[in-house]
């Protein structure tokens, strides 16, 4: 599903060029559930960011379900993370003023579907992560966790190949934390690969492997037994 | 532009945004508020000197006799100067082809009693061709004709209020009007473009005038229109021939201003419509500027909603939005608040003249009012300037990089 391989990225600062990824080899198969880890300054971030198509690397090569994804003009980057990705954040980007049922369908809206089609599967993903009674309050209206299962929708309801969740449980307690990572095993259950940012070891070994980021190269990357979150909910 | 989800998705961000909308939406209604105000005044000033003009023949030219204010080939000054019969013969048969119309006048007051009622009126004492210099229209019956001044009968014509404040509901044509103990016949009844005053004037024949009163030949003034061939500056060379001649004809020293007084619209007109014109522009440029100052604003506005939104437009960005959407749905934003608030300021401009209507007519401001060509025009200028307005902050949404909008804190 994606295939990287010795990706570089640096960025100005000043006179310096920050250095950020070394030289990165990494595959993801179809329906894996992957942690990347990293403490702050490994560059997990901007890799995920390359992953998204939110950046673009220096040099190097990344295929997106077969797809190269290279010089990308701003519109077709824009199809593709429509087509391709859902995205996760740690701060949840709802927009503040839709309700929960419009920041679902607001992916639907940009693949041109009918209004009709866009509300009924905005409905359908709210219920997946159990908000469908949630649906027509604001984002102020909802605690962290509902917020984050709404960005959850969110991210499915075009249907992408890839999930990327950026520290998606960063902004919420241990509970409320497991709730989020119980859908998200839900879901690559029924078969969604899915990549996680965190620094969080508990979170990350709700994975089926951890990627281990440390100075822009993978120092470590492991298969693991994965922790059902269901038990601590 | 026709997609009924992107109206929708503007009308959302508008309603719930609605202070941002409508401080946007102020400048601009208030800009085209006084843009059309501005514009309405200035044609009601045009209207008030175009009209004062209408009132009289505009190629009229007055001749007018004062006193001599200087001793002048051995008399005295402060010597009255008198036109009589031979001066009006002089002026038609020295410039024979050169004028239209003219007609000699002379003023008095009189008492005029019809019944009970009664009032006090100017009298004008005229020739026939009096009615064309002063475009006076005749309501009912005829004006002063030659046979009248050649009878020197008792015949009058008189202005529609006379008849108004002496008759009531009565039909004054062909009564008999008291005026000073002697009796009229009314022939006429006229009205005048001039207002008020110059609908309460009683004219009769001048040679009946001065039958009556002294028996001599004796006249006020003397009107006359020139030839319409004749350009500008050949009329106003034409008005200060006559002043010219009437001088030597009287013994009145050439640079004497109060003896003989030639007045013509001509210069007048010129100077007028160039002082107008000036007016005119300067109200446009004001105008103008407003209007700038309205877009201005809601550029302005539109930058600091895109700043507010940058987060919100780095997540459409990232959920799929294309760059020409985003651009797509700032501009139909933009102009969408230009226009209606446009309207708005359009509509209570037009209601704020039609307020003001006449009421500043003693201001010189008559019938101010905007022409629908102009509408049009400001119309057009507005959806123009909404995506002028647009445009900028419109592309620089466009730029947001998702990574950066979504960046946490």
């Amino acid at each position: 599903m994606i295939e990287i391989k010795d990706l570089h990225k640096s960025y100005q600062m000043g006179s310096n060029s920050l250095h950020v990824l070394k030289g990165i080899d990494f595959s993801v198969k179809e329906g894996e559930l992957v942690a990347i880890m990293g403490s702050s300054g490994s560059g997990k971030s901007t890799l995920l960011n390359i992953l998204g198509m939110l950046d673009e690397a220096d040099t190097g090569s990344y295929f997106l379900d077969n797809v190269p994804i290279k010089g990308l003009n701003e519109t077709k980057a824009a199809q593709y993370r429509n087509k391709f990705l859902g995205f996760v954040f740690q701060s949840f980007n709802l927009i503040n003023y839709k309700t929960a049922l419009e920041n679902v369908a607001l992916p639907l809206y940009y693949q041109r579907k009918k209004r009709k089609e866009r509300t009924e599967k905005a409905i359908e993903y709210l219920g997946k992560v159990g908000l469908a009674e949630w649906a027509t309050h604001l984002p102020s209206e909802l605690s962290g966790g509902q917020k984050q299962r709404v960005a959850i929708a969110r991210a499915l309801a075009a249907d992408p190949k890839v999930l990327l969740a950026d520290e998606p449980t960063g902004a919420l307690d241990s509970k409320t934390s497991y709730e989020v990572m119980d859908i998200i095993q839900g879901i690559n259950d029924e078969g969604k690969t899915i990549l996680v940012v965190t620094h969080e070891p508990d979170i990350a070994d709700m994975c089926k492997r951890i990627v281990h980021l440390k100075d822009g190269v993978i120092v470590e990357d492991k298969k693991v037994e994965q922790v059902r979150a269901s038990q601590y909910v | 532009m026709f997609d009924r989800d992107r109206w929708q998705e503007i009308f959302e961000a508008i309603g719930k945004n609605k202070l941002r909308t409508f401080l946007s939406g102020f400048t601009v209604a208030l800009g085209i508020l006084i843009f059309t105000v501005l514009l309405g005044l200035g044609n009601g000033l045009l209207n008030s000197f175009l009209s004062s003009f209408v009132d009289d023949a505009q190629n009229i030219i007055f001749i007018r006799a004062g006193r001599t204010s200087k001793a002048y080939k051995g008399f005295q000054e402060n010597r009255k100067i008198q036109f009589e019969n031979e001066d009006f013969e002089f002026i038609n048969t020295n410039y024979k082809g050169k004028v239209e119309y003219s007609t000699p006048r002379i003023y008095r007051n009189g008492q005029a009693k019809y019944k009970k009622e009664s009032g006090s009126y100017t009298i004008i004492a005229v020739n026939p061709e009096h009615q064309y210099l002063e475009k006076t229209i005749m309501m009912k019956g005829r004006y002063i004709n030659e046979n009248d001044i050649i009878d020197k009968t008792k015949n009058i014509a008189i202005g529609r209020l006379v008849e108004k404040d002496l008759f009531k509901n009565e039909d004054a044509l062909g009564k008999s009007l008291d005026i000073d103990g002697i009796a009229y016949k009314i022939v006429g009844v006229f009205q005048d473009s001039g207002g008020d005053n110059e609908e309460r004037i009683i004219c009769m024949p001048y040679k009946t005038v001065q039958l009556l009163f002294g028996n001599n030949e004796k006249l006020d003034q003397i009107n006359l229109t020139y030839n319409m061939a004749m350009n500008t500056e050949q009329a106003i060379a034409f008005s200060k021939q006559i002043e010219e001649d009437f001088k030597k004809k009287f013994d009145v020293a050439p640079d004497d201003q109060s003896a003989i007084r030639v007045r013509s619209f001509a210069e007048g007109i010129k100077e007028t419509m160039v002082i107008l014109g000036g007016i005119y522009l300067v109200i446009f440029v004001v105008g103008i500027g407003t209007l700038i100052s309205g877009i201005i604003g809601i550029g302005n506005i539109m930058t600091f909603s895109i700043k507010e939104r940058t987060k919100e437009l780095g997540i459409r960005k990232a959920l799929g939005a294309s760059p020409r959407s985003i651009i797509a749905m700032v501009l139909q934003e933009s102009v969408l608040i230009t226009s209606v608030a446009g309207y708005i300021g359009l509509i209570l401009g037009m209601l704020s003249l039609r307020l003001i209507g006449n009421n500043l007519e003693e201001f010189f401001i008559l019938n101010p009012k905007v022409e629908t060509g102009v509408i049009v025009v400001a119309t057009i200028t507005l959806i123009f300037s909404g995506l002028i307005a647009g445009y900028i902050p419109a592309r620089r949404a466009a730029k947001i990089k998702p990574i950066i909008a979504l960046r946490d804190e």
